[in-house]
């Protein structure tokens, strides 16, 4: 009987390490894809949904180079993001080897079947504690990640591919976050009641910011003051 | 008429205090850019506290947009007082001075007069405010540049596309100048009781900071008797920088929240010269001139 339960373990830890292994080979695939880019400067259209922000559409310039230079950047305005949300890129999560692949069994995504992967930071003192991928195993595509950090809560990406698929970019990316309430006194504001409540014309209570790519522009290099 | 209306104008600009009031506006606007110049970004990180703990904002928040809208937040609650000291002093001034019996003989009626007087008081008061858009707005963009705005509300946020913004600083221009008449028709309907100027101009300046202070107290015991004070309306210039939303939570750029309140603001304002005026030269009519 004993025997028998020893053997059982070791079966059970074969096939654990075989199935660690075999994510870990998936993951590196999809990192080999996404080191193909260097850098790239991408064009797009942000919206921005948050519960307490009325902010309209705009285009946006997106620059990204390795290992984890990103800055977004709205033509003549403002962009609210997610604090460290946007700047998680798949490829700078994804870089170095500072993280251990468990993996997290199967679901389904924009109907397409997936590998969920979590990724541990070896490295304790970041912030993200904790990443879940959601991988397309044909076409080696990051479709969704959940990251959990430290001090900036919980952030979901979505990413729909199209045109730069090959490259492991994103036409669209959607980021969702949990946000704090927002409130100023109103002796500050002085402001004129229109005796509309916020609540009922702000429709979300989820942040969400939704970027659609319109072109990459990919390894053509980027001057480091496009990053200041 | 005309003729009348350049006389008052020429007596309202001949008087050294008439540019006490631009000379004010100049000082404050100054004072106002030079703080925001140097210290501006401590201002603002001060304002989008909350904002930053969960969230980075990226791109020029002060710009001259914003600080036009932080000056007129500012300035609009204390320029009646200085379109008070030139439109509660145009009857009693005379009177005063005694001018106003010798005026009264010139083969002109006494509506004419009064028209005259507050048409007179309506220039000075655009003037004035011309001045002030000129200062605020079109220095501060020199200054501090353009680009998208920050309305900072008690509730929420507006971001205003920099494209989106000069129309509703000319609509917003435009609503305090009604704002500022209704206090320039108040100061001048006390002028016609007083024999001197003093009184009208404290008693003018008195009911704007008792009804300023009740309009913007946060205490539900005076919410009853807000909407029956003409301060309250008086800030319905802000109304222009809300704007509504699709279903999807985004801004609609060109639209207005509730264009029916601010409207309704300006008609309480609108009904107050027309009330003021319409009462000044009702009792101007029957007053006796003694002095």
């Amino acid at each position: 009987m004993k025997k028998v339960i020893i053997l059982i373990g070791l079966m059970m830890s074969i096939c654990i390490n075989a199935f660690c292994q075999d994510v870990t080979a998936l993951v590196k695939k999809v990192k080999a894809k996404l080191d193909k880019v260097n850098d790239y400067t991408a064009y797009g259209k942000m919206k921005t949904d948050i519960a307490f922000i009325k902010a309209p559409a705009g285009k946006v310039k997106v620059l990204y180079r390795k290992p984890n230079s990103f800055k977004l950047k709205r033509e003549n305005g403002i962009s609210i993001l997610p604090k460290g949300g946007v700047s998680v890129n798949m490829s700078s999560v994804l870089a170095g080897e500072n993280y251990s692949v468990i993996p997290s069994g199967e679901s389904i995504v924009d109907g397409k079947p997936v590998k969920v992967v979590k990724l541990l930071p070896t490295d304790e003192s970041g912030d993200v504690v904790l990443t879940t991928l959601y991988i397309d195993e044909v076409e080696l595509l990051i479709k969704k990640s959940i990251t959990n950090t430290k001090e900036n809560g919980t952030f979901e990406m979505e990413m729909k591919y199209s045109t730069y698929a090959s490259y492991g970019l994103p036409d669209k990316v959607i980021f969702s976050f949990s946000t704090k309430d927002y409130k100023l006194p109103k002796g500050v504001t002085l402001e004129f009641e229109t005796g509309d409540a916020p609540k009922q014309t702000l429709k979300n209570k989820k942040g969400k910011v939704e970027i659609v790519y319109t072109s990459y522009a990919i390894n053509k290099g980027i001057a480091d003051s496009e990053f200041k | 008429m005309w003729k009348l209306l350049q006389i008052e104008l020429y007596k309202i600009f001949k008087r050294p205090r008439t540019y006490i009031s631009f000379a004010a506006i100049t000082a404050l606007v100054g004072v106002i850019q030079f703080g925001l110049k140097v210290d501006g970004n401590t201002y603002i990180e001060f304002m989008l506290r909350d904002l930053s703990a969960t969230l980075d904002i990226e791109g020029k928040v002060l710009n001259g947009y914003l600080v036009c809208y932080i000056i007129l937040q500012l300035l609009l609650v204390h320029v009646p007082l200085l379109i008070t000291i030139v439109a509660a002093d145009l009857i009693s001034g005379e009177a005063n001075m005694g001018t106003l019996r010798l005026l009264l003989t010139k083969p002109v009626s006494r509506t004419e007069v009064v028209v005259a007087k507050f048409l007179a008081a309506t220039i000075y008061t655009f003037m004035l405010l011309v001045w002030m858009a000129v200062l605020a707005l079109f220095l501060s963009l020199l200054v501090f540049g353009p680009g998208d705005m920050l309305n900072l509300k008690s509730g929420y946020i507006v971001q205003l596309k920099g494209s989106d913004i000069m129309w509703r600083y000319a609509c917003a221009f435009g609503f305090a100048a009604l704002a500022m008449l209704t206090v320039a028709a108040l100061g001048f309907f006390l002028s016609i009781f007083a024999e001197n100027s003093i009184g009208p101009i404290v008693a003018t300046m008195s009911v704007i900071v008792v009804f300023t202070i009740l309009s913007t107290l946060d205490i539900p015991v005076f919410d009853a008797i807000k909407p029956y004070l003409f301060t309250t309306h008086m800030i319905g210039w802000k109304g222009f920088f809300d704007v509504k939303v699709t279903e999807n939570n985004e801004a609609i750029t060109g639209s207005v929240q509730n264009m029916g309140k601010v409207l309704q603001a300006a008609g309480v304002l609108v009904l107050h010269i027309v009330g003021l005026v319409a009462a000044s030269i009702f009792v101007f009519k029957r007053k006796d001139i003694l002095s």
